[in-house]
């Protein structure tokens, strides 16, 4: 199994040769569904050069790549980093909504930003170090 | 930290979300939590997310964020200043002066949250806002990316190989004290305030450690 890291999750999927996985299981990581178009999420779709997708399975790595975001493996291969592309993370901080988030407090317990919508909201951070 | 904004405010539709970016984990930073006894949201960020997605390079910094969910003032320093950069070493001591100046500007700066809440004083334009945004560049996204893999691989025993992805994260975003803090701390705690720390500090020449608030 390879273990798959994007910002907020962690998947255990059967890859081979990096990075390509079943459609069903780049969907699952990537969010984005293989159809005869490309990679599509929404309304848009990113074409696919036949190197990077087989009908069946998709390289995520190289589909990754294609979207700017970066893409980063262990020494062995076996767990992967899918980051955020930097143009994704300015669009939302300009659209100027309050990206949401999950955390959990001390006692495990999830805690949403959009919980408190109805209220001011002062977010800091802190840290013992 | 901020239980007494949170207690004079809470009545008026104000919420405090104070998140510990500790990646040793809630056992680390449950000390500190207790100790502070709020009853505002204390939550943890193993992985430092927030930052991920709010382009954070430090703590304590902080995002107003309005009714709608809408920002209304970009990351900036939540009350700390620099005096601490002029504290004799040996003793851990800042002047009276230095003291002084210090509690001012932590008074001035929460007298702002104040004035928000009540009158909504200190909100920015949208434009104003955007601008004071900094800008997530792609070495910036790949030292995030490198960040996320170097601490799982610590939290799974790959000490050496987490370290050395968590190093290049800090190469890749010098800018994020956050960043190399962390690791210095995963490394052994206390070093993220130790000599190496120091150092950089020093390194910082005029600029600050702890840009002010443009209030």
């Amino acid at each position: 199994m390879t273990v798959v890291l994007t910002p907020t999750e962690q998947f255990d999927v059967e890859a081979r040769d990096g990075l390509w996985m079943a459609a069903v299981d780049a969907e699952r990581v990537t969010g984005w569904t293989l159809k005869p178009e490309g990679m599509c999420r929404a309304e848009l779709c990113v074409p696919l050069p036949a190197s990077v997708t087989n009908g069946t399975e998709v390289d995520v790595e190289a589909f990754w790549k294609k979207l700017g975001a970066p893409v980063i493996a262990s020494e062995a291969r076996d767990v992967w980093a899918l980051g955020a592309p930097a143009d994704e993370r300015n669009a939302a901080l300009e659209g100027l909504q309050a990206p949401d988030f999950t955390l959990p407090d001390i006692d495990g317990t999830p805690r949403s930003l959009s919980q408190l919508r109805g209220k001011k909201v002062f977010l800091a951070t802190w840290a013992s170090w | 930290m901020w239980q007494q904004l949170y207690a004079e405010l809470k009545d008026k539709g104000f919420m405090v979300v104070a998140v510990a970016e500790e990646s040793r984990g809630a056992d680390h930073a449950r000390p500190w939590i207790e100790q502070a006894s709020s009853d505002y949201w204390q939550l943890i960020d193993t992985e430092h997310r927030l930052e991920d997605l709010y382009n954070l390079v430090n703590v304590p910094q902080a995002i107003w964020i309005d009714e709608q969910g809408r920002i209304v003032r970009p990351p900036e320093t939540a009350g700390s200043t620099d005096h601490f950069r002029r504290m004799d070493l040996e003793t851990r001591t800042m002047s009276p002066e230095d003291q002084a100046e210090r509690q001012a500007a932590r008074q001035a700066y929460l007298d702002a949250v104040r004035a928000w809440v009540d009158t909504g004083k200190h909100a920015l334009s949208a434009d104003a806002t955007r601008a004071g945004l900094p800008k997530v560049t792609p070495a910036i996204a790949e030292a995030r990316a490198r960040f996320r893999l170097g601490v799982w691989l610590r939290t799974h025993g790959n000490t050496v190989e987490g370290d050395r992805q968590m190093n290049e994260a800090s190469s890749l975003h010098p800018d994020s004290w956050s960043l190399w803090r962390q690791a210095a701390d995963l490394d052994e705690v206390g070093k993220a305030s130790g000599m190496e720390f120091w150092k950089r500090v020093k390194a910082l020449g005029d600029q600050p450690y702890y840009p002010p608030p443009k209030l």
